[in-house]
């Protein structure tokens, strides 16, 4: 219907962007007749949510113009952002930031790199940094359960890692269980979307590429391929951040010093 | 096995254990402050005093669980901080107030400490320990299914396996009924007299102190206010 109306892309779009924001408040009209009050953060998050989109739209297109090797950068922009992001979730971890962006730059790094250098991402850039921007978000996710998991297993468990620390045992070897426990919890989501994948998990990219004019099948294929990148970038991330979150755990006598209060 | 009376080095004369201003703060409040002790090979050291005195923190000084602030410890007459952490709480065993056993079986609990330094805990050093402790025959049950008292013993038995030349107690029986507290003390008591173990131990029981300690030591705010014979003790 929209589309009759508007023949110009920016037109419909900003058509079709309205008429998302009424179908919005609607529901924020819905929700206050049951006085659940969602109008403030609803406003302001629609708001923001459309100024960011609008903004790095014009952004890539800018960028799309530049020379092919500035993806580097934007890529390398977007690991700093999510480790920002996801260290703010850790903010009482000692050197959170620097595990999370080590975390993200090995695990999404490696990923999108070999990726890129096999051909299984398309290096220009209009399809280097959506599919990236997917695999770093991955390894962002993926980066903050671990961390959390593993500082909250610290803990919950000080009592066994100090018996373990007080027998002789290194702070590694104390903390194999909470190393397994916090990379598992990390790799859950993306183990149950690769399990899911033709049902539940139909995103923005599949969506796109049958928009844009791919053939379906290939689109669908390249699904499994992004969702197979998302998985591996989760675990390098959350097995690396870890394994470096473990040292910072510990005092250079082999104290416990993160989790316990003392 | 090696923490056997008779393989020690008998070379070192003076206190095996001893603390030189040992203090630790935190967040400008003293746990543990200036507190200078000595103990001798073979003793057995009560400590005392009432709740939040610093007696565990002393305890966890002592193993370097925690690192001291001021002062420093001697192990043997050597500064603790010159032996590496995992030696050194080899050396110094400690035992606290509950279990803290790790899931698995009885045998893999005691095999821990010389799994962690590479060496293989024979079958038959399982049993004698397990035999020492009371619990033949335990080697392959699962730890879940210990009562109080005997996850107690096999802390103990996990301990030992390690082959400690010193045993820090932090209150050993205090989470047991009566009659398991009882059995847990007589049995600590002859494994230390058996190995001629140094050992400080802490508890609420002015009548336990007494009866395994020859000497107890009162901590109030930190500080060692007294140091004597259990009797002179209790009269302060
Ligand atoms: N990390 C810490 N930060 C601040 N205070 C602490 C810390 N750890 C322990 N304390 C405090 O230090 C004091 C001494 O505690 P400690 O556990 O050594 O006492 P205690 O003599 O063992 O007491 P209890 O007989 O109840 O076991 C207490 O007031 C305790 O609250
Ligand atoms: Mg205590």
């Amino acid at each position: 219907m929209l589309s009759r109306l508007f023949s110009d892309p920016l037109q419909l779009g900003i058509a079709q962007a309205a008429v998302t924001i009424l179908l919005a408040l609607a529901v924020v009209y819905v929700a206050r007749r049951r006085e659940v009050h969602l109008e403030r953060e609803t406003l302001i998050s629609l708001l923001r949510g459309f100024v960011q989109v609008v903004a790095v739209g014009s952004i890539l297109v800018l960028l799309f113009r530049g020379p092919s090797w500035s993806s580097v950068f934007v890529l390398l922009l977007m690991m700093l952002a999510a480790a920002a992001t996801s260290a703010r979730r850790a903010r009482d971890i000692p050197g959170a930031f620097a595990v999370s962006f080590y975390g993200i730059v090995v695990g999404s790094g490696v990923v999108i790199a070999l990726m890129t250098a096999l051909g299984a991402i398309d290096p220009r850039m209009e399809s280097l940094i959506p599919v990236g921007s997917m695999v770093i978000a991955s390894g962002m996710n993926s980066n903050a359960l671990a961390l959390e998991r593993f500082r909250s297993e610290l803990t919950a468990n000080v009592g066994y890692v100090e018996a373990g620390l007080a027998l002789g045992a290194t702070p590694n070897r104390v903390v194999v269980p909470y190393v397994q426990a916090a990379v598992r919890a990390a790799m859950i989501p993306r183990i149950d979307t690769l399990r899911a994948l033709g049902i539940v998990w139909i995103p923005g990219l599949m969506a796109g590429m049958i928009l844009a004019g791919s053939d379906p099948v290939y689109a669908a294929i390249y699904q499994f391929v992004v969702v197979g990148m998302i998985y591996a970038a989760a675990g390098l991330t959350s097995l690396v951040a870890t394994l470096l979150i473990r040292s910072r755990a510990f005092s250079p006598a082999e104290q416990l010093v993160l989790g316990s209060q003392r | 096995m090696a923490g056997e009376a008779e393989s020690r080095e008998a070379t070192w004369e003076g206190p095996v254990l001893r603390t030189e201003h040992l203090t630790r703060v935190v967040d400008d409040r003293p746990l543990v402050e200036d507190v200078s002790i000595a103990v001798e090979l073979g003793e057995v050291v009560a400590m005392v005093g009432p709740s939040g005195g610093g007696k565990s923190s002393l305890l966890r000084l002592l193993n370097r669980l925690d690192e001291p602030t001021g002062g420093t410890v001697f192990l043997e007459g050597r500064d603790y901080r010159e032996i590496a952490p995992r030696e050194l709480r080899r050396r110094i065993g400690m035992l606290l107030q509950q279990p803290f056993l790790f899931p698995g079986t009885v045998a893999e609990n005691l095999a821990f400490g010389p799994a962690a330094r590479g060496e293989l805990l024979a079958t038959e050093t399982i049993a004698e320990l397990l035999e020492r402790v009371g619990l033949g025959g335990y080697a392959d049950r699962d730890v879940s299914r210990l009562s109080g008292g005997e996850a107690q013993r096999v802390s103990l038995a996990r301990t030992l396996a390690n082959g400690p030349e010193i045993l820090l107690l932090d209150e050993p029986t205090s989470a047991l009924d009566e009659a398991a507290q009882l059995g847990v003390e007589r049995l600590i008591c002859n494994i230390i007299r058996q190995q001629q173990l140094t050992c400080l131990i802490v508890t609420h029981d002015p009548e336990q102190a007494e009866r395994m300690a020859q000497r107890a030591i009162l901590m109030e705010n930190g500080r060692v206010v007294e140091s004597g014979p259990m009797s002179e003790i209790k009269n302060a």
